[in-house]
């Protein structure tokens, strides 16, 4: 966070059916309708988030990732974040005020992986939804289905990840977690975060500019994933993979797709991270087994099906 | 064999039946036949795109980037959004560019 940049704010994803989607988004992930607005999107959040939305779906023809952006701890770090884009020669793009409803304004910019990201400093404070801020009780009643405590992160797939990871780094205070490194040495995976956690964003190499992979929630047990994989079968929702553990970061999975073809995943676990720690890093002929731990080998439909 | 319209893949010789309001990927799931690419079954990824070449059939809502208006005029759809009215008979596409792309990107980078 040494940028000044916080931590995941929010996810902006096109879906081809609003019901369906927000069916799926609400009543089995378990994330809770706080906002819509005229272009027909819909505001979501989990329970433990304090900000309005973490969540955006957007109606579309074509489903993916409109952009993923990360909070910033305050305007003048955010003013300093745009001269710094700016520096490195990236082109920044200002999205006003109330664009999004009770969001700040946004700079925006392209990554070279062909992803688009936003920075914020602003977005109205609802505190955690359904308990009290002063005494708060553990939970609160009346979640639906996998009860998905946060939105976690985001795994996107494009090409360039030394250029995406010299603008995240040296640009915006990530720093790198863990990493696939193929026989030359060259990075072909790079998990990077802004916290302890294992990842706050995540890029494979693709030759296809732009491609999401999925966007992850946190659940807090194993026991949790494992009832997460009973509610996508007695929905006949869409399972990818899982439950099962991963060999980078160690989090305990399950992978599924939305109505709109978008993979979800919900995890809990894994490995932690301060910035004097060494990155963790894997073998490319060990991927099989550092995607999918148990079954150690891999599911191409992991690596080549995305939105 | 209940009520249901019969599917069959002219490029494989595979066969299965589909039941009212089943799509086809989701039929050829259920008998164990392996004759499509199975993706994220939600009409998004294009992974299951075949051609359909005799029958009649609905659509759901398909990604305009791997089933544009072009493609479906020719009959080439998605089979986890095709739900047949008639019998039909499908056949399997060339892996399109795209697609083709995914693949070299994969093996490059496993290697």
């Amino acid at each position: 966070m040494k940028k000044g940049v916080m931590r995941p704010g929010h996810v902006q994803i096109r879906v081809l059916d609003m019901d369906e989607a927000l069916k799926h988004y609400t009543d089995l992930l378990g994330l809770i309708e706080t906002d819509r607005d005229d272009h027909g999107r819909v505001y979501l959040k989990a329970w433990t988030e304090v900000d309005k939305f973490s969540v955006v779906l957007r109606p579309a023809e074509e489903p993916g990732m409109d952009f993923m952006a990360f909070k910033v701890v305050d305007e003048a770090s955010l003013q300093q974040l745009e001269k710094d884009l700016a520096d490195h020669g990236v082109e920044v793009e200002q999205v006003p005020e109330g664009e999004l409803k009770d969001c700040g304004r946004r700079v925006r910019f392209n990554a070279p992986s062909g992803h688009t990201f936003e920075l914020y400093a602003d977005k109205k404070y609802t505190g955690k939804w359904g308990i009290t801020e002063v005494n708060p009780e553990a939970w609160p009643r009346g979640l639906d289905g996998m009860k998905a405590v946060r939105f976690d992160h985001c795994l996107l797939y494009g090409p360039e990840l030394a250029a995406t990871y010299d603008l995240f780094v040296n640009v915006l205070g990530f720093y790198l977690a863990e990493q696939v490194l193929d026989g030359d040495g060259t990075r072909i995976a790079q998990f990077l975060t802004l916290s302890t956690k294992a990842h706050d964003i995540a890029f494979i190499h693709h030759e296809e500019k732009g491609k999401f992979h999925h966007a992850s929630f946190y659940l807090e047990t194993w026991e949790d994933v494992l009832r997460a994989a009973d509610l996508i079968s007695m929905t006949d929702t869409s399972i990818d993979i899982g439950p099962t553990r991963h060999g980078l970061t160690h989090g305990k999975t399950i992978y599924f797709f939305d109505p709109s073809g978008n993979r979800n995943e919900v995890f809990c676990g894994g490995d932690y991270n301060y910035p004097d720690h060494k990155p963790v890093t894997w073998q490319a002929e060990q991927l099989g087994k550092a995607i999918f731990y148990h079954d150690r080998v891999l599911n191409e439909r992991f690596l080549t099906v995305l939105t | 064999m209940g009520i249901g319209c019969q599917v069959t893949n002219r490029t494989t010789g595979d066969s299965f039946t589909c039941t009212e309001g089943q799509s086809v990927l989701k039929a050829m799931e259920q008998w164990g036949v392996k004759c499509v690419p199975v993706g994220c079954r939600g009409g998004g990824c294009g992974f299951c795109k075949i051609r359909v070449v005799e029958g009649e059939y609905e659509c759901g809502k398909m990604s305009r980037a791997h089933a544009p208006p072009e493609a479906i005029e020719q009959g080439e759809v998605l089979a986890c959004r095709v739900y047949p009215v008639t019998d039909l008979t499908i056949e399997c596409l060339e892996p399109s560019a795209p697609g083709e792309t995914s693949e070299q990107t994969t093996t490059r980078a496993l290697r």
